[in-house]
């Protein structure tokens, strides 16, 4: 017990837990836009996944970090861009059409890896670049703080960044006004002028933004090669994290952090003598447990959810 | 001069071929209150769904201020100065007063929105035509008529001339039907022009300088609203035939088909709703329930069809106890219900209406081959078209979506297959409630029929005149419990039944056991 306690409460774990909750983090920032904006983008999974590969692979060829990390915005941001055309254009299901973005990312990550790179499942042949850490000044000298809170990716700095401008964006600008104006009661927000079509597209190319960043934390940060299906499930995660937390970027914030702590638990419990087979399922567990909690409440609370008639789903 | 809206030779054709407005022409003048009037289905609503570019017309034009206009969008309206007020609010509940009324026209500061400014601007707007409003308060606090008035007050901010009310009064309180139409009145001083549709007789008389009356899409008049009666409106809204005949009564009442014993139903959040009811309804006789609505007359109705249970007590139809029946099980034993929610529980909305109309007897032999091969397409097809020609139902086809019908028109759907259940009780819960005249005299003509033909109806309805009209005894339901009984109807007034449906008298024990 007492090296259980030892291993959480230092600031090593504490280091971890941010660490490991910056890619959910992103995910489901990228996530709470598209649900104010009434959808839901199911493809942040796969979006993460494609631009960790196209970061690794041109970063790479070019060894130029930058140049990675534009690459993988784009190639995330191009995948948002097919979904918001496929639902909102055509009129695709958007459930089904982001399922198959997913399975699209999945397969064309280990296509385009071995057509471009020769490896099987791990960019072993490719030299990519990973992007710098920051050491926060005079922060940095702050003991225990500094260590928790400086040294981090700087990613990790654009995803508490993220939380404000987005907690910005959409509670104190026009657009945000609209957005939410667009998720909550469609009919509403066409009767004064407001394009629908065009708030959920720019709604999906920001997720798609913030999921893409995610990615790359992963290929370029937390570990520096690409394997695949590294993102395993965190762009999920992400989107349930946004679910049980509400309308608010905070409040997201907050649940991407206890996801994160479940999988950080997973790299401790093991010295308690769990099996890491079955530490490895607890972020898992945890999720359904979130699930559940949150679909009980939402049952009580049932009553006050508006139901939209234009064919767009509710989550 | 010319009249600010001038509509002419107006046809809309559906594309499923509904034929809702035939050549119609409609004007009104600057500073007019102006009443559409009409039936539920005549073409009401259609017409200014066209006028506000919600719906293409099929042929004819359009102008306003003496310009011919393209209304190819609400959008074209708007800037053409109109503004309508829909039957549902087009307001995000969530959100504030303020940010309701400057959505999508926000006043900013670079790319932040200030929300100070749009309050102010609410409370100027509020100030200048006499409507006040919490500009901070959560719009699905407020009540309908304040909403309403939030909604009011966005199309003045975006400077309209012209508003377009759709049956604004039937969600509102009689109080809140009075300021409306001050605020009416105040904005046609302004010079504003009001279009306002109703099928309340009242109501265009009391408000209205001018009334335009439709019937089955064509225009039948239009006139000055003081120079015509109600009942002269009446028959031009209905035509002349369908004006009805008084009542006759036939009490020979038969044996007891429903008979309920010391019922008692709880609500889900434990509340007793009804009270330890016993009362019977012979074969031959209409029974009717008077009471405000939220007596237990929605649970009393609940428990007698088997789609809440009861707490305690007992219910017999046809001599079988169904108390604790399915209400497919108290179908099969000889019940037709007649629902007050049509929307949620009188059809499936996005059905045909034949399925709509077999939906309680699918599974019985002239419809269903009990085994794998299913439904009897050709029988129930047949069904369904000879139902709806017979029931006078507005479609095309009977295959037609009932969520495509008027209000009226799905009331009949339900209707028609409730009358022509297999049954000897009918249970009758606001058999009327927001149809138009037509239709209603129809339901009561059936239901008279049906009387006469020796079944049993238990009639509940919140329309005092249907109940003294129809009833052969009358009980009265208040706080769950029967307050009054009277087997003679025709000796009492509404005046002395209101004094029991309040609370403000009540029967004693003897005669009020006389309803079992
Ligand atoms: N969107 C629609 N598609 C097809 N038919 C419609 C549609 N809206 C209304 N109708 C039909 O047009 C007729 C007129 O309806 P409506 O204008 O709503 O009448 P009112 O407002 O006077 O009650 C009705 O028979 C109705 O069934
Ligand atoms: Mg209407």
């Amino acid at each position: 017990m007492a090296d259980i306690l030892q291993a959480v409460l230092n600031v090593g774990f504490a280091f971890a837990i941010i660490r490991i909750t910056t890619p959910i983090a992103f995910a489901a920032l990228g996530a709470i836009i598209t649900d104010l904006a009434g959808t839901i983008n199911i493809a942040l999974e796969g979006i993460m996944l494609q631009a960790a590969f196209w970061g690794v692979f041109v970063s790479a060829i070019t060894q130029n970090v930058w140049l990675g990390l534009a690459a993988g915005v784009l190639s995330g941001l191009s995948l948002a861009a097919i979904l918001g055309y496929l639902n909102l254009h055509l009129k695709a299901d958007l459930i089904i059409a982001g399922i198959a973005l997913n399975i699209l990312a999945a397969g064309s990550t280990v296509f385009f890896l071995y057509v471009l790179a020769g490896d099987r499942g791990v960019s072993v042949s490719l030299r990519s670049l990973v992007l710098p850490s920051i050491v926060l000044p005079v922060i940095a000298e702050i003991p225990a703080i500094g260590a928790i809170i400086s040294g981090h990716h700087i990613l990790t700095y654009v995803a508490i960044l993220a939380v404000f401008v987005l907690h910005y964006l959409l509670y104190k600008t026009p657009f945000g006004l609209r957005l939410r104006a667009v998720g909550e009661h469609p009919v509403a927000a066409q009767s004064v002028g407001i394009s629908t079509v065009k708030i959920k597209f720019i709604a999906l190319l920001l997720s798609g933004l913030l999921a893409s960043l995610g990615g790359l934390f992963i290929s370029m940060g937390y570990v520096s090669w690409f394997s695949r299906d590294m993102i395993a499930g965190r762009g999920f995660i992400g989107l349930i994290a946004a679910a049980v937390a509400g309308r608010s970027a905070w409040r997201t914030l907050g649940g991407a952090l206890i996801f994160g702590t479940a999988e950080a638990l997973t790299f401790v419990l093991p010295i308690w003598g769990i099996a890491s087979e079955l530490t490895n399922m607890f972020p898992y567990v945890i999720t359904l447990i979130a699930l559940t909690i949150w679909g009980r409440k939402r049952i009580r609370s049932g009553k006050r959810q508006i139901d939209n008639t234009s064919g767009d789903r509710k989550f | 001069m010319d009249p600010y809206i001038l509509m002419r030779n107006i046809t809309k054709v559906y594309p499923n071929g509904i034929a809702a407005i035939k050549g119609v022409d409609f004007s009104v003048e600057k500073g007019e209150i102006h009443g559409l009037i009409g039936e539920n289905g005549a073409g009401k609503t259609t017409l200014m769904k066209i006028l506000f570019g919600m719906e293409r017309p099929t042929a004819g034009t359009i102008s306003v201020a003496g310009q011919t206009v393209k209304m190819t969008s609400p959008h074209t309206a708007i800037k053409m100065k109109l503004g309508m007020v829909q039957q549902h609010f087009m307001l995000v509940p969530t959100f504030t007063v303020a940010e309701n009324l400057v959505l999508g026209m926000e006043p900013k500061q670079g790319i932040t929105f200030l929300l100070q400014r749009a309050i102010e601007l609410t409370e100027d707007l509020s100030r200048q035509y006499g409507l006040p409003v919490p500009p901070r308060a959560i719009t699905s606090d407020l009540s309908v008529g304040l909403q309403q008035r939030v909604e009011i007050l966005k199309i003045l901010l975006r400077k309209a001339e012209c508003l377009i009310f759709d049956e604004p009064t039937s969600v509102l309180t009689p109080l809140e039907t009075k300021e409306l139409f001050c605020a009416m009145q105040r904005l046609a001083t302004e010079g504003k022009v009001i279009i306002f549709i109703t099928h309340k007789l009242r109501e265009v008389k009391e408000i209205a300088d001018r009334i335009t009356i439709l019937r089955n899409g064509k225009r039948v008049a239009v006139c000055k609203a003081a120079d015509v009666s109600e009942q002269d409106i009446t028959r031009m809204m209905v035509g002349e035939a369908k004006i009805p005949a008084p009542v006759k009564r036939t009490t020979v009442s038969g044996p007891s088909v429903l008979s309920v014993r010391g019922l008692t139903c709880q609500r889900k959040d434990g509340h007793i709703a009804v009270c330890n009811l016993s009362f019977d309804v012979a074969a031959g006789e209409i029974l009717a329930i008077a009471g405000i609505m939220g007596n237990g007359q929605t649970e009393l109705v609940e428990a007698l069809t088997g789609l809440y249970p009861c707490l305690t007590g007992t219910i017999t139809v046809n001599g079988e106890d169904v108390s604790t029946a399915s209400p497919r099980r108290i179908r099969l034993c000889g019940l037709s219900h007649i629902p007050a929610d049509r929307m949620g529980r009188g059809i499936a909305a996005p059905g045909s209406i034949t399925d709509n109309l077999i939906i309680d007897r699918y599974f019985k032999a002239e419809f269903s081959r009990h085994s794998i091969f299913g439904l009897r397409k050709k029988q129930i097809r047949q069904h369904g078209e000879i139902l709806r020609q017979r029931f006078n139902i507005k479609a095309p086809t009977a295959m037609m979506p009932v969520q495509l019908l008027s209000g009226g028109n799905m009331q009949r759907v339900v209707i028609a297959r409730e009358f022509t259940a297999a049954a000897n009780l009918m249970i009758a819960d606001q058999p009327t409630q927001g149809i138009d005249i037509a239709s209603t005299l129809d339901v009561r003509q059936r239901l008279l029929d049906d009387r006469n033909a020796g079944k049993a109806i238990l009639l509940i309805s919140a329309d005092l005149s249907e109940i003294l009209q129809l009833a052969d005894r009358i009980v009265v339901l208040y706080n769950g419990e029967i307050t009054a009984h009277f087997s003679t109807p025709a000796e009492i007034t509404t005046e002395e039944l209101g004094y029991y449906m309040l609370g403000a008298a009540q029967q004693a024990g003897p005669e009020i056991e006389q309803a079992a």
